[in-house]
């Protein structure tokens, strides 16, 4: 039985006129030039300058970046390799820039062309895996159509497995999932992200997804240079800024913060210059003299001091 | 007998690329796709099978394919359409559907008369297809 013409290409329209035919073998192509074009600079610098440390993400998004870039130019001579694969697995500590990397990577990949859309569909286990049964094959199919033609960014990854429950319907998703990073790797990138233990673990039981990844990229801790980095860059968004003292206090408080339980890096700070903020504007309230504009900016050691991790 | 119904049926069969194009016109307009599929092709007939819900939130026409090709390699023999769906306030109704699949053999249709009364005569079509069983019309046991 013959299908009648549906999902054929058409006869003698085999080969599009407008195509362009591939460069000569002598000739050269300058590579700075196709990176201006593409505006790859401008997102590798914002990344450069927005994020603080993370040397090794950095290190391996410049790879990706040039590796994309070249693979274009290639195609431009009719080497063409076929798209990379570029799933990818972010490891790393709460509040080391796991989402925030992923965002970047996205636009990345969408201006080098690799991603025709370069949008996020963030999701969690909740949004892949059923109740029943039956359930978890449309779900699945639906976050990953959705995610078609940009990123699809798993936190917690992790989670979709349950080895204590083998009913479990995690497996039945993550099965789809493999099927699609496999057959739609020009239309999908699929991003996870996690702690590195559970990780590990995970993909000790999927050796599957394991070898599907590509990319295996190392969030490492900030150290408290970085941090207070961190909370200066955060600051200067939200137009505030530590008064000198304040800058002494503020690394005090966060090697106090840094050895305590459940600290989350970059959250943590985050959190920090909220109550800062919010110790700020109550002091402000209550005093009777007048206050100009650099008082509505300037933080002082008090709103630091009131924490209790100063206190015991 | 080659069967006519919605958009672009009288052009040659669309291919994969033609079909992506028209998806992300219809996505572009952030009208909702839905695949379809029926073994009784008669014009009046509303009520087609659906392939899973319309899918909602989509942004690339790369999804909508893939449920295509899925829907063809399940029934390969019946008819298959891709409908839009308009949702903004006055139109709320089927902006665009096509044929994206057909069966390799199609009987087509007869005309049936039938005597009423005062020499009154009533026509109607009738789909040979439709002479078989569900599920049997255009691929014989």
């Amino acid at each position: 039985m013959t299908r009648q013409g549906f999902a054929l290409p058409r006869q003698g329209q085999d080969q599009d006129p407008a195509a362009p035919q591939p460069l000569a073998d002598d000739e050269t192509v300058d590579l700075t030039a196709e990176r201006s074009g593409a505006g790859v600079d401008e997102i590798l610098d914002s990344l450069e300058s927005d994020l603080v440390g993370l040397a090794p993400v950095k290190t391996r998004v410049r790879e990706i970046a040039a590796l994309l870039l070249v693979d274009r130019v290639r195609g431009r001579f009719g080497l063409s390799a076929g798209p990379p694969s570029l799933h990818m697995c972010f490891t790393g500590n709460p509040g080391t820039g796991k989402t925030t990397v992923a965002l970047r990577m996205a636009e990345l990949l969408h201006r080098l062309g690799y991603l025709r859309r370069g949008h996020v569909v963030s999701v969690t286990r909740d949004d892949l895996v059923g109740q029943y049964v039956g359930h978890t094959a449309p779900k699945t199919r639906d976050a990953v159509n959705r995610a078609m033609g940009g990123v699809l960014f798993i936190d917690e990854a992790y989670y979709l497995y349950r080895a204590e429950n083998e009913r479990d319907y995690g497996q039945e998703s993550i099965e789809i999932l493999l099927q699609y990073m496999e057959n739609h790797r020009a239309d999908l990138v699929v991003i996870m992200a996690g702690y590195a233990d559970r990780m590990e673990t995970f993909f000790a039981s999927n050796p599957g997804m394991s070898s599907r990844i590509a990319h295996h990229l190392e969030f490492p801790d900030y150290s408290l240079d970085e941090l207070a980095a961190i909370g200066e860059l955060m600051l200067r968004a939200q137009r505030y800024r530590l008064s000198a003292e304040a800058q002494a206090t503020f690394r005090d408080y966060l090697a106090r913060r840094m050895t305590q339980p459940r600290f989350a890096n970059a959250r943590s700070v985050r959190n920090a210059l909220e109550r800062a903020r919010l110790r700020h504007a109550n002091r402000l309230a209550a005093a009777t003299a007048p206050c100009g504009k650099d008082d509505l900016m300037r933080l002082e050691p008090a709103d630091f001091l009131a924490s209790r991790v100063f206190g015991g | 007998m080659r069967i006519t119904q919605g958009a672009f049926s009288y052009l040659p069969e669309l291919t994969d690329e033609e079909i992506t194009s028209q998806l992300d016109y219809a996505l572009g307009h952030g009208w909702a796709v839905s695949v379809e599929f029926t073994d009784d092709p008669h014009p009046r007939n509303n009520y087609w099978d659906m392939w899973g819900l319309p899918m909602f939130d989509l942004l690339d026409a790369a999804g909508v394919l893939h449920e295509i090709n899925a829907c063809r390699q399940a029934y390969p023999d019946r008819y298959i359409r891709v409908c839009a769906y308009d949702s903004r306030h006055p139109r709320q109704t089927v902006a665009l559907s096509f044929l994206v699949n057909r069966p390799a053999q199609e009987p087509g249709f007869r005309l049936d008369r039938q005597e009423a009364a005062g020499r009154h005569l009533r026509y109607t079509i009738h789909s040979y297809a439709l002479d078989r069983p569900a599920g049997t019309r255009y691929s014989p046991p």
